[in-house]
């Protein structure tokens, strides 16, 4: 039998981002905002969640979807504050892709649903590589992990739309350089929006917020 | 780090051009893998073994053709292989800089019989 070469010239990701697109378009026929948070573990996502939540949660209906590696921890938390939570448990993958948001979505009541949260699982490799359809890629990095991160992922620090640095009440205690590590990021990625934060004592997250509400009002504006 | 979705992904292409070209075995499969894409070869090799046992691309070898990182210095234009993670223009010393490559990873080529 004769040995044939096939030209193929086809995208590993090509179709977790035909998904992705897909998911976008489900989720902007019901004017839904959908950001999608990434982060290293212990970065803080859980409690900035809560946070995020409690100070929307009076004025537009929320839902979030959880990436877990196995449990139910986080989306337990979130559901004990009434907002419908999905728990998607990748079964050990290290990130979430599209197909499992768009199972994720099929379980949400999307008609009634203005702003949809995805807590990706923690990593800050694999999550920057799978697109899931998110309007808005929030990076989460927190001052213990240090500033030195934009050289170590480049990748994730070019594809955030945001940069949230957390902990920064512990900022002290660590050799973190806020100066040095704005410069990084923007020297990647100009235009990413930077704001630090404390989700423990509720510093700076008011920029947060005020950045997510335009995004909210844009949203709606599409309406 | 999720090879496991990459070589799932990797092999449904390969199937799918190997049945459209009515293959009955794949032997080689080119991979273009950028430095940047964070895709370890040893651990696609190990993924691969498993996922294509029972298929027409059982047996066959992943070929890989990695192509390295090229930053572009958006201060002074200059193109520059970044020495390791060191995202610092050897020119200008400006750390302002656009990826030019070493995010690819597509599936180029494949020998069937």
């Amino acid at each position: 039998m004769s040995v044939k070469v096939l030209t193929v010239k086809e995208d590993v990701l090509g179709a977790n981002a035909e998904n992705a697109r897909a998911n976008q378009e489900l989720v902007d026929k019901h004017h839904i905002l959908m950001i999608n948070i990434m982060s290293s573990p212990g970065a803080g996502k859980t409690s900035l969640i809560p946070q995020t939540i409690k100070r929307f949660k009076e004025n537009i209906r929320i839902a979030v979807i959880e990436g877990d590696i196995a449990s139910t921890i986080d989306a337990d938390k979130v559901s004990n504050l009434g907002i419908s939570a999905v728990q998607i448990n990748t079964g050990g993958a290290c990130h979430l892709d599209a197909n499992m948001i768009r199972k994720g979505l099929e379980n949400l009541a999307l008609e009634k649903t203005d702003l949809i949260i995805i807590e990706n699982v923690g990593n800050l490799i694999c999550t920057a590589e799978f697109a899931l359809g998110a309007h808005e890629k929030v990076m989460l990095l927190s001052v213990p992990e240090g500033d030195d991160k934009p050289h170590k992922y480049p990748l994730m620090f070019t594809e955030a739309d945001v940069v949230l640095v957390n902990k920064t009440d512990v900022m002290p205690y660590f050799d973190f350089n806020l100066t040095a590590f704005t410069k990084a990021v923007r020297g990647l990625n100009p235009t990413a929006q930077i704001f630090p934060i404390s989700a423990k004592t509720g510093a700076g997250l008011e920029a947060w917020f005020s950045w997510l509400e335009a995004q909210l009002k844009e949203k709606a504006g599409t309406a | 780090m999720h090879e496991q979705s990459i070589v799932e992904s990797l092999l449904a292409i390969a199937l799918e051009n190997a049945k459209k070209a009515e293959a009955k075995k794949i032997l080689r499969i080119y991979l273009v893998v950028g430095e940047l894409s964070g895709v370890v070869q040893d651990a696609v090799d190990f993924y691969f073994g498993f996922l294509s046992r029972g298929t027409i691309a059982e047996g066959a070898d992943i070929m890989f053709r990695h192509v390295p990182a090229e930053l572009r210095c958006r201060n002074c234009d200059t193109i520059f292989m970044p020495d390791r993670m060191n995202l610092q223009c050897p020119k200008c010393k400006e750390q302002q800089i656009e990826i030019v490559s070493g995010r690819e990873l597509y599936v180029d080529s494949m020998e069937v019989e």
